[in-house]
């Protein structure tokens, strides 16, 4: 006839799944993500603004170039040279890849595969 | 018969442009307006009837009554026409939750275009079921949607207005109600549904057909869609039973209106005096016999069939009405219901919750195999096909279905029994027992996707042979295959409709090929007792299979 | 025409969006409209299924699709043309999370002849399933934008959807999907004359709006990004309400996310509502039983009671005492030369 039990049923459920954000959130409060620079320089081969939205891009047109294509130069940016590699270019500032990388990929679920070829630098505490 | 030969129709339906033929209307659907002309629609009720209908149901259902013409553009309306329509659409809403979701959920995707037979005989673009309930959807959308209400014609609104009404009175009337669509739509959308309403709507302003009416009127007063009145009906199972005597030498002598018989039998009341349908009955007749069974017969209650559900609720609740009346009068303890389409969907989707609850009647038992139908067991009516393919299973009937070996035989999954019922491999077991050869048509278009026979919903008038012929092109098509891959003779089909319309499909596309009835074939097969040795023709006085006299007849 | 104008409407709406972000009002596109939209949608969703819910089903009308419950020896098929509350559940499921009844479709055509012949066509199926899934996906791999902590099933999707790990950020299979199943859906419903026929502007436009919603979602993935951390503090800050926009996002984003909000505001007003709607389609989800158990129609009107059987033996009892017929109520007696029925004649 009506079926008022099913059809309210149904609706609860309805807006339980739309507002899960809502009521999953409540358990733990947002941590905002803080990656740490750990040396004393504190500029990039980018802008900061560019590297925030696409150093993936950066990284894997580095290693294009590097591995693929056996380019090894050095950029050169403000008068300081850096190489570009993962480990000896960009975490020579960058050090702690649990301080610095994965405080926003975890935030955000990424899960780049950079260490299925590079070693991982040991972290120092 | 149609005004065109059947040659030409066949070439006019595969080469005229249509929507079937990749033609497509320049026009805009909306734009494009319902032209009737002879041929093309159904004619109206007769004043007198509308005028009788409407004393006996509760006021407005059947609008007011007066003459009119389908093909001017002076319908006679009452002035309020548009508001008594909006209204009737308004209380519908409330009143079928059915209504409200098929308004709201189409998604136009096409799926239900060509699943209709009468797109695929006419490819008339209207005539795609979306198309149909889309004619109803744009007037909703323009009354009960803001976006209707605001964007207008950009939201697939438009207002109720005369052509709208012309639209509606033409493509629902060019629906039989055969749910085919709703097998195919992802969300269920059942264009009957949508018909059944229109039709409503329309019957409000009085804008109905007189092969729908009449009938109904007639089976209202007298028992029967008809009119034959009692003693004529009985007359006319003494004639059948006259003939069952003279092909088996069993006498059958049935009781009418019996009170404290066991089980009362209602059946369309066209097997009583129509050909092919009488055969069907001898059928009834013959098993019955054949059982000893305690049963009756009813002048009151004398009409399987339903009408009414082809024109309003009203009128199908009056109708359904007397079965359990004269049950109950009567004091049986359960009925069988004879081979009938919409007759079942009625009875089985509808009966018990519109007429029931039935508490006076005892859930029916097979009074042979002591079998109970538990499948009826609120509603208490059983269809024959049930009955007797649980006859066969516990070895009751003694049959020789070499006696049908004159006939190689595939079997009509009628609309209602198929899809509205679920009422499948019952008939199918009969069949297999009673006749020898039996083929399948193709697959789509058996079972749950059978085919309508194009006539169903009151659309069995004369005035639109050739639409109906259109309309039935896809199930003749089946037939012809396999009359053409197994030399198929005989169609046979648990519907009355199906047997008076079909008849005259066969004789248009697939003239070789027979209709029948499924119980014809079963009183065929019955070795009766104390029966004449031979039997030397069937029920129609054919010849059968090897024997020597020629059918008399 | 009907095509045109939705397109100019979603091209309208990115335009709005674009033109709100460059003058600044990202708050009022990043926080008001998106909370404005969530609650329409809610409201709107609710009210409609409400509304629905009002009309009762008077009579149970399944459309059966395959054997019925019947004699015991007769094998029912328990899914297409259930008889328990479980088989309509099993029906239910395939209707919802496989699209069943789109899994029948033909092609019919007709020839010379004439004859009709009815192929087998799954594509309408294939391209719902395309659509509708990759965007179940994208919905849940959204999630990761809104909550923190993440739910398990996150890493699970990225993993799955990424599996191909083809360029970086890897391509998720579900954007590729969606944008063909959408692209494949758009053509059928211009190239095929039925579809295209019946199709309204109410049609095209969801489909360019989430084409849209969609491509600027992908070319902030993979070629105009923008910073995603800024991104997810506004979303779980819009989750746990206390939205904050902490540095500049790119337009796109405004742009996406507008559309995002406009999709959820239509959704209730349109056809879109054809996903709580098969959930409650009369013709699906109800079990095959009225014969067995009895249902009961709200406004079944016990006034309405059939022509009488006292009226018709009045009418007839003439002729049926002459016939044989039993009657209720003998003929009174009568001059005998006169019998009722000569008189009657």
């Amino acid at each position: 006839m009506y079926d008022k039990g099913k059809v309210i049923t149904g609706l609860v459920i309805f807006v339980l799944i739309v507002t899960f954000p809502v009521w999953y959130n409540v358990r733990g409060a947002q941590h905002i993500p803080n990656p740490k620079i750990l040396t004393k320089v504190k500029h990039c081969v980018k802008p900061l603004d560019y590297m925030r939205a696409d150093h993936m891009k950066l990284l894997i047109d580095w290693r294009y170039e590097v591995v693929r294509e056996g380019d090894r130069a050095k950029v050169t940016v403000d008068g300081v040279q850096y190489e570009r590699s993962l480990v000896n270019g960009c975490m020579k500032c960058h050090v702690s890849e649990k301080k610095f990388c994965d405080q926003c990929h975890e935030y955000v679920d990424v899960n780049p595969y950079c260490w299925d070829c590079h070693i991982k630098p040991k972290e120092t505490e | 018969m149609a005004d065109m030969k059947a040659d030409e129709l066949g070439v006019s339906v595969a080469r005229d442009p249509s929507m079937m033929t990749h033609a497509v209307p320049t026009k805009d659907w909306m734009d494009i307006e319902a032209v009737f002309k002879p041929g093309n629609y159904c004619y109206p009720a007769k004043t007198s009837i509308v005028e009788y209908l409407g004393k006996e149901l509760p006021p407005g259902v059947m609008g007011p009554a007066r003459d009119w013409d389908v093909e001017s553009d002076d319908w006679k309306l009452p002035d309020n026409w548009k508001e008594i329509i909006i209204d009737g659409l308004r209380q519908r809403l409330d009143k079928f939750r059915s209504l409200k979701i098929f308004m709201d959920c189409c998604v136009r995707c096409g799926a239900c275009a060509d699943k209709c037979h009468f797109f695929l005989g006419t490819g008339d673009p209207k005539n795609m079921p979306v198309m149909r309930a889309e004619l109803m959807r744009s007037v909703y959308r323009h009354e009960f949607t803001k976006a209707g209400k605001i964007l207008g014609r950009m939201a697939g609104a438009r207002p109720m207005t005369f052509k709208v009404l012309k639209d509606w009175f033409m493509y629902y009337y060019q629906c039989t109600e055969c749910r085919r669509c709703s097998v195919f739509c992802p969300y269920g959308i059942d264009t009957a549904e949508i018909t059944m309403m229109g039709r409503e709507l329309l019957h409000l302003v009085a804008v109905n057909i007189n092969w729908v009416l009449e009938p109904v009127s007639n089976s209202n007063r007298t028992g029967n869609h008809m009119g034959l009145q009692p003693h004529t009906l009985k007359e006319n199972v003494e004639y059948l039973c006259d003939d069952i005597e003279e092909i088996t030498g069993i006498k059958i002598t049935p009781s009418w209106n019996r009170k404290g018989a066991e089980i009362l039998f209602i059946t369309p009341s066209a097997d009583l005096f129509a050909e092919p349908g009488i055969y069907t009955c001898m059928g009834y007749l013959l098993l019955f016999e054949h059982l000893g069974l305690d049963y009756t017969w009813s002048t009151y209650a004398s009409e399987g069939g339903n009408f009414g559900s082809f024109s309003t609720n009203e009128l199908m609740k009056k109708l359904n009405g007397k079965m359990y009346a004269e049950a109950k009068r009567l004091g049986v303890k359960w009925i069988l219901g004879g081979e009938c389409g919409h007759m079942w969907r009625v009875v089985h989707q509808y009966m018990g919750t519109m007429t029931g609850p039935a508490d006076f009647l005892e859930v029916p038992k097979s009074p042979i195999t002591g079998t109970v139908f538990e499948n009826a067991a609120s509603t208490k009516m059983t269809h024959i096909s049930e009955f007797t393919a649980d006859l066969i299973r516990h070895g009751k009937l003694k049959l020789d279905p070499s006696r049908n070996d004159h006939r190689i035989v595939t079997f009509h999954d009628s609309c209602n029994p198929a899809r509205g019922m679920g009422l499948i491999e019952e008939p199918r077991y009969v069949l297999k027992h009673v006749v020898n050869k039996v083929h399948e048509m193709p697959e789509n278009t058996i079972r749950e996707k059978t085919f309508c026979c194009g006539s169903g919903t009151g659309l069995n008038t004369g005035e639109i042979m050739e639409l109906r012929m259109r309309a039935g092109l896809p199930r003749a098509n089946a037939v012809q295959y396999v009359h053409d891959k197994h030399g198929v003779n005989t169609l046979s089909a648990v519907c009355a409709i199906d047997r008076a319309t079909l008849s005259a499909l066969m004789g248009y596309w697939v003239p070789d090929v027979e209709v029948t009835g499924v119980s014809e074939l079963v009183g065929n097969a019955l070795i009766m007792d104390g029966e004449k040795e031979v039997r030397e023709t069937g029920l129609r006085f054919e010849a059968l299979a090897g024997s020597e006299g020629d059918a008399n007849v | 025409m009907k095509i045109l104008y939705p397109f100019i409407a979603v091209i309208g709406l990115i335009v709005i969006a674009f033109l709100g972000a460059e003058a600044g009002l990202s708050s009022l596109f990043g926080i008001v409209i998106p909370y404005l939209a969530i609650i329409i949608f809610l409201v709107g969703f609710i009210r409609k299924v409400v509304d629905w819910s009002k009309s009762p089903v008077p009579f149970r009308i399944p459309t059966t699709c395959g054997q019925a419950n019947s004699l015991p020896w007769i094998k029912q098929n328990k899914i297409e043309c259930p008889s328990t509350m479980s088989g309509v559940l099993k029906r239910m499921f395939l209707e919802i999370f496989l699209f069943r009844s789109l899994f029948r479709n033909t092609q019919a055509d007709i020839y010379d002849g004439p004859k009709l012949r009815y192929g087998s066509s799954k594509y309408l199926w294939l391209f719902g399933l395309m659509f509708h899934y990759s965007f179940l996906v994208i919905i849940l791999r959204h999630m990761r934008l809104f909550t923190d902590p993440m739910p398990f099933f996150i890493p699970i999707l990225r993993f799955g959807d990424g599996f191909l790990q083809i360029g970086t950020p890897p391509i998720m299979m579900s954007d590729v999907v969606i944008l063909t199943g959408l692209l494949l859906l758009f053509c059928r419903r211009i190239f095929l004359p039925k579809v295209r026929f019946i199709s309204l502007p109410a049609d095209y436009f969801p489909l360019f709006l989430i084409f849209a919603i969609a491509s600027t979602g992908c070319l902030m993935r993979y070629f105009m990004r923008t910073d995603v951390i800024y991104i997810k503090e506004l979303a779980v800050g819009l989750a746990t309400f206390h939205p904050t926009i902490a540095g500049h996002i790119s337009p796109l984003f405004y742009i996406h996310i507008f559309l995002v909000s406009s999709l959820l505001i239509y959704f209730p007003f349109s056809k879109l509502m054809h996903m709580g709607g098969i959930f409650m389609s009369p013709t699906r989800n109800l079990a095959n039983n009225s014969r067995m158990v009895r249902h009961i129609n709200p406004w079944n009107d016990p006034n309405l009671t059939p022509h009488s059987y006292a009226s018709y033996e009045d009418e007839f009892r003439e002729f049926m005492v002459e016939a044989g017929i039993p009657v209720d109520k003998e003929l009174p007696p009568k001059a005998e030369e006169t019998p009722a029925a000569e008189e009657k004649a």
